[in-house]
């Protein structure tokens, strides 16, 4: 009982726990996951929207990597996510049918031109950063229109077949498998860039966001940890178009738009960038004022989405997270100085 | 083949005009403006409305996009953009982002999504023959238009006491400030009057390019090639990216079609990567 | 015996501005050196050439006898180089203690454990505890750097260079901003480093210069001016022109 306090309540006077602190799981995080899965079977009508969103923030979640850890500015993040999803699509079109290996071999792919384009990346100012990963998204969609005959150019790549999970579960119509495969692969995922994030090689990405000089004086390769970090968000993104390729089978161009870029940024602010769970908490609002803003003006959602941009830019630090943050604060502030009364 | 080249450098003036404005603010404040297509649209759809709305001339509107889009510059850097000086690239990109987005959005509520067409008027139709060479009397318009703009933009750059200022500014905005030049004043003018030439090219360029409400998105691409390639620092930079940038995009649609904007892209990302700081290497020396 | 850091003819032009002007500088092992000179002479400039956050137009840098002219800053640190910085570089949303930790575990090849969580290794938590201990660091240890006084900015920029344990260690006016009466206690931080650590200071409070000092290298314009034991460099009547702001008549 007292083992389970502590481990709630980590002892901040010393110098591990406070460094530990953040390592451990709070209850809010672990009740959310259990919601999550739980929702498979209360909430059967919405899974399709849930498969949608759980994607989506995997997505968001390896954009938070690069930029919200490593300080790395991205408009072409989207191109990692097309191809994930056209490689996972491609594999399924020609009979290597297995959910599982498809996922490794797209998260690879992506992986793969994740690690060769960071070193166009990795040069000059943000401004610089900005316009060649968007090049290099805005090429690949140029490439996977023009390969028509092997991508399906415009019409979308069709005829995607899929095995079972694991050899278990086939995937359904109602999108229930597909829901539980996703989730899963988002838990194992975010699990695992908690740990990385948490751990020296993650606090040292901060460190080199946040001062690349120091880095580099305190004998740090700076350079090296970026192209790792960068390769890894790249996987990251594969896996999450991966999934939407299977989980739809199919692939339409679109996954290399602009849009899916400049959505997960938006996403991200909204949510609260650098500390993972920004990432799903955006997706989440996302989706649900998408699904609320597209109700009532279709075609014109978009101008919200702008909207929100704009205020968020403007006065909204830190997005949803550094608000509820800032407003924990603030009671806490409040109440202890009601208690000292 | 002339007919070619000479189609793509009307491309390539138009899209200079459209792009010299952003080249200036991003040298001047280090402020990216992704949403610049959006001031050469409202000249866009200006023309369309008054055109094809109350038969106003097309001469007319020229001088009346370049206008209202310059005061709509300065209405939103006076409110908006004055507040994104000093913070991040990313800040900036997002910012302006969500103009695009809202812009592209409100036109597509007011004006549909479909392109808009105008009808030049006839004085401006057909073709003359050039040297032994058919030119469309409009391109030939626009050439000379954009051409006499390139030389007053010069000229106010280099024989000006503003054109001094503006240099001295972007050089070094602390120094500039040291020496009592009124940086804020000169990036509100700068930005009206970048704004503004979006505008007048927008009307310039309705005819040539195509206006749709997705236009500032579509074109962002074409302003970052014009000054990744051409620098921030000169006009004349910017000048011939924008006739490089017209002509090969004119001959390569007419050529190699199936390749389409490949080409373009590429040639951002290799320049990017062969001079990635030479581009705004000073903004970023201090 | 061969100096520890050594730099020959060395020459940094930043467009027409001769910033290191053909500067040959040896420091032998254990030195208590100071390098001086007025504002703008190159001091700076100099240290950032040594460490490789610029390179040279010309000229050589050896670091224990080895080029490391070429070299990018981490593997100068690797080969024992460190230094701090004039104007603070700190990580702003960090605190002292993970500053520390992170310098820690880059020193032990540790910095690249992506599983096991920072502050699982006691020992580097129990060393970086003493550093801020040793510095005077302990009651802001959680807080955000961003947050703490600057006087004690000061103080972890210097500890971030001590956590890399350095056989050379460059000091770029460690005092510079803080307030007389907290300056003596950053120079007892200094003097008592290990005397086998190799220790170049630049600093303009003589007063420090002359308590530190055992040798002085005067530089001025990006050149080495006068060099000697502090005694004579005290008494140089070239030296106080130099300082006094005057024109230099003759060298
Ligand atoms: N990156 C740079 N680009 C251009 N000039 C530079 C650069 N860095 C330094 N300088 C110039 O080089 C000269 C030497 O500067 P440096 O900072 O080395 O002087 P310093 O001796 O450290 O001065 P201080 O005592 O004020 O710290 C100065 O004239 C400075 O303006
Ligand atoms: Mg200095």
């Amino acid at each position: 009982m007292f083992a389970l306090l502590s481990y709630f309540r980590p002892d901040t006077a010393t110098a591990a726990g406070t460094l530990l602190a953040p390592v451990r799981w709070r209850p809010l995080e672990i009740l959310f996951w259990l919601v999550a899965a739980s929702l498979l079977w209360l909430a059967p009508s919405k899974v399709l929207l849930l498969n949608e969103i759980a994607i989506l923030a995997l997505f968001v979640l390896s954009l938070d990597l690069i930029l919200g850890y490593a300080g790395i500015v991205s408009l072409g993040h989207g191109a990692f996510l097309g191809v994930g999803a056209y490689a996972a699509g491609l594999l399924g079109k020609h009979g290597f049918t297995d959910p599982v290996m498809g996922l490794l071999i797209a998260g690879a792919a992506a992986g793969l031109l994740g690690f060769v384009t960071s070193f166009l990346v990795l040069r000059g100012t943000d401004l610089t950063k900005l316009m060649v990963t968007l090049g290099v998204a805005l090429i690949l969609r140029e490439l996977a229109n023009k390969f028509g005959n092997i991508t399906g150019g415009a019409d979308g790549l069709t005829g995607v077949v899929m095995g079972p999970v694991l050899g278990l579960f086939e995937f359904d119509i109602f999108g229930k498998t597909a829901y539980g495969y996703s989730l899963t692969v988002l838990f194992i995922l975010f699990y695992v860039a908690r740990r990385l994030v948490n751990s020296p090689y993650g606090l040292m990405l901060r460190a080199i966001k946040g001062n690349s000089l120091r880095t580099g004086a305190m004998g740090v390769p700076t350079n090296h940890r970026l192209v790792t970090i960068y390769t890894i968000a790249a996987v990251y993104a594969g896996i999450a178009g991966a999934l939407l390729a299977q989980t739809s089978q199919f692939v339409s161009l679109d996954v290399l738009d602009f849009h899916r870029s400049a959505d997960a940024l938006l996403i991200l602010v909204l949510g609260g960038s650098g500390q993972l769970w920004g990432a799903v908490i955006g997706s989440i609002a996302f989706k649900i004022m998408y699904d609320y803003l597209a109700a009532i003006t279709p075609q014109y959602w978009q101008f919200w989405l702008g909207l929100v941009l704009v205020l968020i830019v403007l006065f909204g630090k830190g997005g949803i997270l550094g608000f509820v943050n800032s407003s924990r604060e603030w009671l806490a502030h409040r109440l202890g100085k009601g208690a000292a009364k | 083949m002339l007919t070619i080249l000479f189609d793509g450098f009307a491309y390539g003036m138009i899209l200079f005009v459209l792009a010299c404005g952003l080249s200036v603010t991003l040298g001047l404040m280090n402020f990216i403006n992704l949403a610049h297509g959006a001031f050469a649209m409202a000249g866009g759809y200006l023309t369309v409305v008054l055109m094809n709305r109350f038969g106003v001339s097309f001469f007319l509107c020229i001088p009346a996009g370049f206008l209202v889009s310059a005061a709509l510059g300065v209405v939103l850097e006076r409110t908006l953009y004055v507040r994104l000086y000093a913070r991040s690239h990313l800040d900036q990109v997002l910012f302006s982002i969500g103009l695009v987005f809202m812009a592209v959005s409100a036109i597509d509520y007011f004006m549909g999504a479909q392109q808009q067409l105008i009808t030049l008027p006839p004085s401006l139709q057909g073709r003359v023959s050039l040297f032994g060479i058919q030119v469309g009397i409009y391109r030939l318009f626009v050439i000379a238009i954009c051409l006499v703009l390139a030389v007053a933009l010069q000229l106010i750059l280099s024989r000006t006491r503003f054109g001094s200022q503006l240099r001295a500014a972007v050089d070094d905005a602390r120094v500039a400030r040291g020496l009592g030049i009124n940086v804020s004043l000169i990036f509100t003018v700068t930005f009206a009057f970048g704004s503004g030439l979006a505008g007048l090219g927008g009307v310039l360029g309705a005819e040539i390019l195509g206006m749709d409400p997705t236009f500032p998105l579509k074109f962002m691409i074409y302003f970052l090639v014009v000054i990744s390639v051409g620098g921030a620092t000169t006009l004349t930079g910017p000048l011939l990216a924008s006739i490089l940038l017209g002509i090969a995009d004119v001959a390569g649609k007419y050529y190699v079609p199936t390749v389409g904007s490949f080409i373009i892209y590429t040639i951002m990302v290799v320049v990017l990567i062969l001079r990635p700081q030479g581009l705004f290497g000073r903004a970023n020396a201090r | 015996m061969t100096p520890v850091l050594e730099t020959q003819t060395l020459c940094k032009a930043f467009g027409g501005l001769i910033a290191t002007n053909d500067v040959s500088f040896k420091l032998p092992a254990g030195a208590r050196h100071a390098l001086i000179g007025p504002n703008g002479a190159g001091k700076t400039t100099f240290v950032n050439l040594l460490t490789g956050v610029l390179q040279p137009t010309s000229g050589r840098v050896l670091l224990k006898g080895e080029d490391i002219t070429g070299l990018p800053s981490y593997q100068r640190v690797k080969r024992g180089l460190a230094r701090t910085f004039q104007i603070n570089q700190l990580f702003a949303d960090l605190t002292p203690l993970q500053h520390i930790v992170l310098a820690i575990s880059q020193r032990e090849g540790a910095a690249t454990g992506w599983w096991r969580p920072v502050g699982s290794r006691s020992d580097i938590v129990d060393e970086a505890e003493a550093l801020l201990r040793q510095l005077n660091l302990v009651d802001v240890r959680d807080q955000r750097t961003e947050t703490i006084a600057y006087g004690k900015q000061r103080l972890l920029e210097i500890a971030v260079a001590l956590a890399a344990k350095p056989a050379v260690l460059l000091l770029d006016e460690p005092a510079a901003g803080v307030p007389e009466t907290e300056r003596h206690q950053i120079l007892d931080v200094i003097e008592a480093l290990p005397a086998d650590v190799t220790l170049l200071l630049i600093e303009h409070d003589m007063q420090l210069v002359f308590r530190f000092a055992k040798t002085i290298s005067v530089l001025v314009n990006g050149g080495l001016f006068v060099e000697g034991p502090a005694a004579e460099i005290a008494r140089d009547p070239r030296v106080k022109k130099v300082y006094l702001g005057e024109e230099l008549v003759d060298v």
